[in-house]
């Protein structure tokens, strides 16, 4: 069964080789304690979801008692709703503001900056970027609900700077809350980025400072090709992430005020339990997911051939 | 750093401007990372000033009276010591349960040459990808359906299967870097798979061991929304969720308390990336091992 990639393997190494005990079939088992759990709490809820997006389950009235089958009812509301495209819109200007730019720029520049840096200022900084990482999601939630507030910090200080103050999270609740999203994740983008970054070879980044190439001219001509697997992966992983923002936009504004900051993952909570539609809730739910797919699906595109190993 | 430890640099200039042109890039770095540091750390500070304030505020100051009050007024079993320990059972029980999993299928993974092996990583990868709030809903509605919804153990096998994915690609790539020819002798004298990994593999990569456990414990640990729909009964909630119902239990919110209490929450996380913090760095060194 697995022949061809073994006498592929075997050419790297010609020294015999002890077969490992158990072969064949026994050897997958220590796999299924972790195939039972992925398959019955993962792959489970997928596929359940793809069925109850066509119905319409709900908690309360019609459809809690008898579900029934709706077709494509749940989707063409969804689609005929303008609070779902606000949502949509929302998500977009979220996920590309604080997951895509924010998030990755500014992991990359620190990540840059981190190489450079006198070590006791590299360790103080990277230190408090990852602390702003590990902080629970809640937490970060009521830091920057205290921070934006009318009363809060930022106001203080800019009263302090004679700059005008006002409710962030009434006035750019969108901002506010992908700012947030900024400080809680940066951290995953710069350790990816540095780790990366370390496997750089120096010489070439020094050869090329000898020919006389500039900063900007390196970074483009020599960092940012060799880290292009790294940066594609980083942006699909921050952008799936930053999708599935919830607690925080939850805390910080509940998705107010009205729906200026109503994303994808709260306007589905909201159809689900405050109007109990749960097969409109996994409906919306599924073209989330959809999004995602997408969004993973072009990253991969643009990842050139030899990098998908 | 002097221009004698650089020598490549020597040749485009002179030695003595090209190491001053380091020390200042280096200055100029430092300085630009510490005004990073110092508007990363203005959200935290309000939480610690807060916290020891007994008249806390929204807005971050200096308290006229420094004291202990807030943290003795949510010191007690309802408001602190059961969140926290229905954490610890949540997250320690999701850890456990994930890191076993994990171990036992990057075994497999990391050894053997099957051609299941590259679609099964391939998944997993996808799969570590999920945005997990989107599956929420069907999640919620199949745990009404068999009766695990408000089941501390329903709770704990669903956030072990939603951090799995993560943790067998990261286990398998730690593995990999373990030679395979160690186990060899093992497997001539009649050795298991069990054995050999609980014996041979595993105290070897015990950093990477460490690294996928406090990650995987620490995103446990800071997550709101799956216990928020999982878990109903108010003596099942962990921390995070209780946290969120803190401004309600009080009709108007004890910023001081809220804030004493998010130390408190939050401080097992700290405590453990003190820990094992400085391996944080291999973890992500051997994430770019295999790229997505």
């Amino acid at each position: 069964m697995a022949t061809v990639t073994e006498t592929v393997e075997k050419k790297h190494d010609s020294r015999p080789r002890l077969n490992p005990p158990k072969r064949r079939p026994g050897r997958a088992i220590p796999t299924l304690p972790a195939l039972v759990l992925l398959g019955v709490f993962l792959a489970g809820p997928v596929i359940y979801s793809v069925y109850l997006a066509f119905t319409n389950r709900a908690l309360r009235g019609e459809g809690s008692s008898e579900t029934s089958f709706v077709g494509l009812e749940n989707f063409r509301t969804a689609f005929d709703n303008p609070e779902f495209w606000n949502s949509v819109t929302l998500t977009l200007i979220f996920t590309v503001l604080s997951g895509v730019i924010g998030q990755n720029v500014l992991g990359m520049a620190l990540a840059l900056l981190l190489r450079r840096s006198a070590t006791w200022v590299n360790v103080l900084t990277s230190t408090v970027v990852v602390g702003a990482w590990i902080v629970p999601e809640v937490v970060a939630g009521y830091l920057w609900y205290t921070f934006l507030s009318d009363g809060g910090s930022l106001n203080n200080l800019l009263g302090f700077l004679n700059l005008p103050s006002q409710d962030w999270l009434i006035a750019s609740p969108i901002v506010a809350v992908s700012f947030a999203n900024v400080w809680r994740g940066t951290a995953f983008a710069m350790l990816t980025y540095s780790a990366a970054l370390s496997q750089v070879d120096p010489a070439l980044d020094e050869s090329a400072q000898i020919d006389g190439a500039g900063v900007i001219r390196r970074f483009r001509s020599i960092t940012l090709p060799l880290l292009r697997p790294s940066i594609m992966t980083c942006l699909m992983l921050t952008t799936l992430q930053t999708l599935s923002v919830f607690g925080l936009i939850y805390i910080m504004t509940g998705g107010g005020p009205g729906t200026d900051s109503q994303t994808l993952p709260l306007y589905m909570y909201e159809q689900a339990f405050s109007f109990g539609q749960l097969g409109y809730g996994t409906a919306v739910a599924l073209l989330l997911l959809a999004i995602g797919g997408v969004a993973a699906l072009a990253y991969l595109k643009v990842l050139p051939e030899e990098d998908k190993r | 750093m002097t221009a004698g430890s650089v020598p490549t640099t020597q040749q485009a200039a002179p030695g003595r401007s090209a190491s001053a042109r380091r020390t200042s890039v280096k200055i100029g770095s430092s300085a630009v990372l510490l005004v990073v540091a110092v508007l990363f750390c203005i959200p935290l500070l309000w939480v610690v000033l807060a916290s020891i304030n007994p008249s806390a505020n929204l807005s971050v100051e200096w308290p006229a009276q420094v004291s202990t009050q807030n943290y003795r007024a949510v010191l007690n079993e309802e408001t602190t010591y059961r969140p926290i320990w229905n954490s610890l059972l949540l997250c320690g029980g999701g850890t456990i349960l994930t890191i076993v999993c994990a171990a036992l299928a990057a075994y497999p993974l990391s050894r053997y040459a099957s051609r299941a092996k590259r679609p099964f990583l391939l998944t997993i990868i996808f799969a570590a990808g999920l945005p997990i709030t989107a599956i929420m809903i069907p999640v919620y509605a199949m745990f009404v359906q068999v009766n695990l919804i408000d089941s501390m153990l329903g709770a704990i096998a669903f956030l072990a299967a939603s951090s799995l994915p993560y943790a067998i690609f990261m286990m398998k790539n730690f593995m990999d870097g373990v030679p395979r020819e160690l186990e060899e002798s093992a497997w001539t004298e009649g050795a298991g798979v069990l054995r050999a990994l609980w014996s041979i593999v595993l105290p070897l990569m015990r950093p990477g061991t460490a690294v996928v456990t406090m990650l995987t414990f620490a995103k446990m640990w800071g997550d709101f929304f799956v216990p928020f729909m999982l878990l109903l009964s108010p003596d099942k909630l962990p921390a995070s969720v209780s946290l969120f119902t803190f401004s309600s239990q009080y009709g108007q919110v004890q910023y001081g308390q809220l804030a004493a209490f998010s130390i408190l929450y939050t401080m097992p996380v700290v405590l453990l990336y003190l820990v094992l913090g400085r391996r944080l760095r291999d973890g992500f060194v051997a994430q770019g091992g295999v790229k997505g």
